[in-house]
């Protein structure tokens, strides 16, 4: 499969460089050095994976990832200049789905978007459906419904929620669901998971302050359960 | 935060330009190593005790000189009379002197009469009379009188010629009672003089304290500044002559934290300029490798040149970036409990000599430490490029619990190599940034900019941990760096939820 990744990025050297980094992959690179080109150019030829540097003239990228998430759940990489400001909970708050530092390896960029792209864990015989009390997964289909009703979810959302289900009442520390989910080894930032799953009970609890599906275990990490 | 002495960091700058000193000239006229607050306690109890001194000194002569001579004419007016009456006594009856003398009044009395000495008193006889005295009145027969030591006390003779019947008489009035009186002005004056000297030097501490409070504020945020907290300011106050100090003060720290912060931007703004055009180099080499195998060979050499140093362009710029978050004391630890071994493990695997061994204690494989992985493990990572650089064979790493304690609270990563060692005096020097170290002739190529164990050392503070070097003692040449962390105890703090890295400085 051609994967097909907009990079929004107004310097056009690192621009011109990153893509012909990810068309050595054997990948389709589109290019926008704008926010709003971005919003145009996805309209007319949709991506698989969105890259943003967070500085952009005009619409910054926080604001070009929550219109991009507003209008689809493709998965969204952000590109900060540091990892210790507000800056990566901030992207992450606004629907990004993993960041990277400047100055970034392509090869690292490619091995993100790969991770991102994986499909969810195929579920096993005679169990298409997994039922977790007014919550009910079904990953073959990539549909979530809450109370009946179907929930919306991002393809990094939904890939959580399945690592989660795949287990039930087992206890995943952040560590695996970084590894699980995103790829990352023993330094990734766990900071990604932490929002996830904010994001993901604000989508699937029916009073995410007090959140009965996707529960906190002291210390360990967290828990699907009915 | 802590900061570096500049001393350390500009020191030709520093070494050859003279320093303005403004000397302190505040009661200067005492020597200048008794303290201020004493100088002035000294002057202020000195002063009272001089003034007090004086004071008493002429209440007592007025008091003195009027009251005597008061009394002495008093004295001298009576005996006047009274010599009159013997006079008389002696007129009338020749014979009886003893009963002219007893007749009235308390005073002793001496009469010479017809070659025979009479007194009324054993305590005043002849001898008693002063020979002058004694002179003046019966030799010249004019009246006299004289102040002299009696019985222990002072006494007042008044010599007085009774010419009508050939006779002197003396009269001694004695002076204890006005010396009492005297005593008591005395003794209230010392008193009064002591109690002065002892509120003024109450006054002198009331207002040494007050004086030096400022100072020591002023020293306070001094320390403060240099400690890094750039955002200490003095009080303001109503006070004038305070006012200026504080003002001064704030101005110039004002100043000093302007100029920190533009280094720190400056070296952060460059930095942050130089990530883009290497962000472009780091993935036009990357394509260019990927087709390395279609290049000349020396086209090949060329881009194993290039691609190096790219890396290693973007490891000094990382690292400029890290000291100037440093400066700007911009840096937010992501802190989270480590298992100390598993830590070290994953910090070792990502350092450019992943199968370095750890020697630990199975005590040892349980510990806990509270940091920011990332930022740590560079340290260790740092530590063992550093050991390599020097040593060329194979650092190895050694956990063990910290020496000098039984509690547990703190464990020693240690760096050992087996290298040159390290020259005297360059323990503390090697933790400089761009210090090469007096074997920097021993360096391999030119590998490392010099900041790799500057940067550990500003990681390892905000740990609140300690890093050191030193020369191993096992009798094998080579050089260890200690790392020493808190352990951390779970336990001991309020669990919480699986802890949420929230950004703390």
């Amino acid at each position: 499969m051609t994967i097909r990744v907009l990079t929004v990025e107004d310097d056009e050297r690192i621009r011109a460089s990153v893509k012909l980094a990810l068309e050595d992959e054997g990948w389709v690179v589109y290019e926008a050095p704008t926010g709003e080109d971005a919003i145009t150019i996805f309209q007319s030829s949709p991506a698989d994976v969105v890259l943003i540097d967070i500085m952009l003239p005009g619409i910054d990228g926080f604001e070009l990832c929550r219109t991009i998430r507003k209008m689809s759940d493709v998965p969204i990489v952000m590109v900060t200049a540091r990892i210790d400001t507000h800056d990566v909970v901030a992207g992450l708050e606004a629907g990004a789905d993993d960041y990277l530092t400047k100055p970034f390896a392509p090869k690292e960029l490619s091995a993100r978007i790969r991770a991102l792209l994986r499909r969810v864990r195929p579920s096993a015989p005679g169990h298409s459906k997994l039922v977790f009390g007014n919550l009910e997964i079904i990953p073959d289909e990539g549909k979530v419904t809450l109370d009946g009703k179907e929930v919306p979810l991002t393809k990094t959302e939904f890939r959580l929620l399945c690592e989660l289900a795949h287990d039930p009442n087992g206890v995943f520390s952040r560590e695996v669901l970084l590894d699980k989910v995103w790829g990352h080894g023993y330094f990734g930032d766990g900071r990604l998971v932490d929002v996830h799953i904010r994001r993901l009970r604000m989508k699937v609890e029916v009073d995410p302050a007090e959140p009965t599906h996707v529960v906190t275990v002291r210390g360990l990490g967290y828990r699907l359960q009915s | 935060m802590k900061q570096e002495n500049p001393e350390k960091r500009a020191p030709r700058y520093r070494r050859t330009r003279a320093r303005r000193i403004i000397r302190n000239s505040a009661l200067s006229f005492l020597p200048r190593r008794i303290g201020l607050r004493h100088r002035i306690l000294i002057s202020f109890g000195a002063g009272a005790m001089i003034l007090s001194a004086v004071l008493a000194i002429t209440t007592y002569g007025f008091t003195r000189s009027s009251f005597v001579q008061q009394r002495e004419t008093a004295e001298i007016n009576q005996s006047f009379a009274n010599a009159k009456r013997v006079q008389n006594d002696l007129l009338a009856d020749p014979t009886d002197v003893i009963g002219a003398l007893e007749q009235f009044g308390s005073a002793q009395r001496l009469v010479y009469f017809d070659g025979v000495w009479t007194s009324n008193s054993k305590n005043f006889t002849q001898a008693d009379i002063p020979a002058p005295l004694k002179t003046r009145v019966i030799t010249d027969l004019r009246a006299a009188n004289m102040i002299v030591d009696h019985a222990q006390s002072t006494a007042l003779i008044v010599g007085i010629p009774l010419e009508k019947v050939n006779a002197v008489y003396f009269e001694l009035e004695s002076l204890r009672q006005t010396q009492d009186a005297l005593r008591s002005v005395l003794i209230a004056l010392l008193l009064s003089g002591a109690i002065t000297t002892a509120v003024g030097i109450g006054l002198g501490l009331l207002v040494s304290g007050r004086t030096v409070k400022p100072l020591v504020q002023a020293a306070q945020a001094a320390k403060a500044i240099a400690q890094g907290r750039f955002d200490t300011r003095l009080e303001t106050t109503q006070d004038r002559d305070l006012q200026a100090l504080t003002t001064a003060f704030n101005d110039m720290v004002e100043t000093l934290q302007t100029r920190v912060e533009r280094d720190a931007r400056f070296t952060s703004d460059v930095s942050h300029e130089l990530r883009s055009p290497l962000m472009t180099l780091a993935a036009s080499a990357q394509v260019m490798h990927s087709r390395r195998d279609e290049l000349p060979e020396r086209s090949q050499a060329a881009l194993d040149l290039l691609i190096g140093d790219v890396t290693r362009f973007q490891g000094l710029v990382e690292d400029l970036l890290e000291i100037s978050r440093f400066d700007a004391g911009a840096i937010r630890l992501i802190k989270e409990p480590l298992v100390l071994i598993e830590f070290l493990r994953q910090a070792i695997g990502v350092s450019s000599l992943p199968r370095t061994d750890i020697v630990y204690e199975s005590a040892s494989e349980h510990i806990l430490v509270q940091g920011d992985k990332r930022r740590l493990a560079r340290v260790f990572a740092n530590l063992i490029d550093n050991a390599r650089i020097h040593s060329g064979g194979k650092p190895k790493i050694v956990i063990q619990l910290a020496n000098d304690n039984s509690t547990m609270s703190h464990v020693w990563v240690i760096v050992e190599d087996d290298g040159s060692g390290l020259i005297d005096g360059e323990e503390e020097k090697i933790f400089e940034r761009f210090s090469r170290g007096g074997s920097a002739g021993q360096r391999a190529g030119s590998e490392g900019a010099g900041l790799g164990l500057a940067l550990a050392a500003e990681h390892v503070a905000l740990h609140s941990g300690s890093i050191w070097a030193e020369n191993r003692s096992d009798g094998i040449r080579g050089a260890r760096f200690i790392v020493e962390l808190e352990v951390f105890k779970p336990n001991t703090v309020p669990e919480k939820s699986p802890p949420i890295a929230e950004a703390s400085t």
